[in-house]
């Protein structure tokens, strides 16, 4: 590893030292005299409805899962587009450039295959009306 | 690499492994959850070191992002109630099991440190460009297609998997 990462390092450092800062110094400037109205929930300005603790609908569950397959998708597509031009061409690139009729259709098929098979899951979920929130 | 490298390997190393410490000790489960985001973020800076950048993008992708928000939506949706009332259900055989598990992985760490002795061949090193995927990419598409088109079908089974379970009727 370089040293190319070090402004990160540096930023990541700034955020964890400004945290701990602000809640430090808010622990010791603050006096502590609590009321019950200023220890309830603040949920914009109106009284808090009941517990947060309740069951949470299971549909919350599925968008859930559906964003991480396709999540996963996208973890494919990103190296795919990254090495995109080298797949689209029959020989090794000559400066980044594909020789002239050379050009192939590889990388285009590989990935429509693959796309292929996940639309069908994605026609099925909005057939099924998964999508749908009622 | 140097000292540059090492303070930071054994920094995120010793954070990683307090993180899962805490993971497994809180009693309240978001806690739980959020210390386990804390490992992945460790374990993506490991990544970054080993110049693996991709991997370490998608660790903190997939794994603090996405597999995260749905541990905090089964932790939701199981609604466990407050901390204090979480009582530890697990009998003397199960924690007999998960010991010896433990155990077990202690002792392949040894072994696969104590069978170091001679020094391990060094890759040759190539000089690449930070953040180049190519590595990655070259290999999934090419060599392992196959591999790479069968995820597809494995993913399909998982939509349908979660489609058939969360739209199921109650009767």
């Amino acid at each position: 590893m370089s040293r190319t990462y070090l402004p990160v390092l540096l930023l990541m450092g700034f955020v964890v030292f400004n945290a701990i800062l602000m809640i430090g110094l808010s622990h010791l400037t603050m006096r502590s005299r609590p009321t019950p109205v200023k220890q309830s929930a603040y949920e914009s300005g109106i009284p808090a409805l009941g517990e947060a603790r309740e069951r949470f609908s299971v549909k919350f569950y599925m968008v859930a899962m559906l964003f991480i397959i396709f999540d996963i998708e996208t973890v494919f597509l990103i190296p795919w587009g990254a090495y995109f031009r080298n797949l689209s061409c029959a020989v090794p690139l000559t400066n980044g450039l594909c020789p002239s009729g050379q050009v192939s259709m590889f990388g285009l098929v590989e990935m429509l295959v693959f796309m292929a098979i996940l639309i069908v899951g994605l026609v099925y979920v909005w057939k099924k009306g998964a999508l749908q929130w009622d | 690499m140097g000292l540059f490298y090492t303070f930071h390997f054994y920094l995120f190393g010793v954070i990683a492994i307090i993180s899962a410490v805490a993971f497994v000790t809180r009693r309240s489960p978001v806690a739980a959850a959020l210390w386990l985001v804390n490992t992945m973020f460790c374990l993506a800076a490991l990544y970054v070191m080993m110049d693996a950048q991709f991997i370490g993008a998608i660790q903190v992708l997939v794994y603090a992002g996405a597999i995260m928000v749905v541990f905090l939506f089964v932790v939701m949706l199981l609604n466990l109630g407050h901390a204090s009332d979480v009582t530890d259900i697990v009998g003397g055989k199960t924690k007999l099991a998960a010991g010896l598990v433990g155990l077990l992985l202690l002792a392949e760490v040894f072994v696969l440190w104590k069978d170091d002795g001679a020094p391990a061949p060094v890759p040759a090193q190539q000089e690449l460009e930070p953040g180049v995927i190519d590595q990655v990419a070259a290999p999934l598409f090419r060599e392992y297609l196959l591999a790479f088109e069968i995820t597809s079908v494995l993913l399909l089974a998982a939509i349908v998997g979660a489609v058939v379970l969360a739209k199921r009727r109650v009767t």
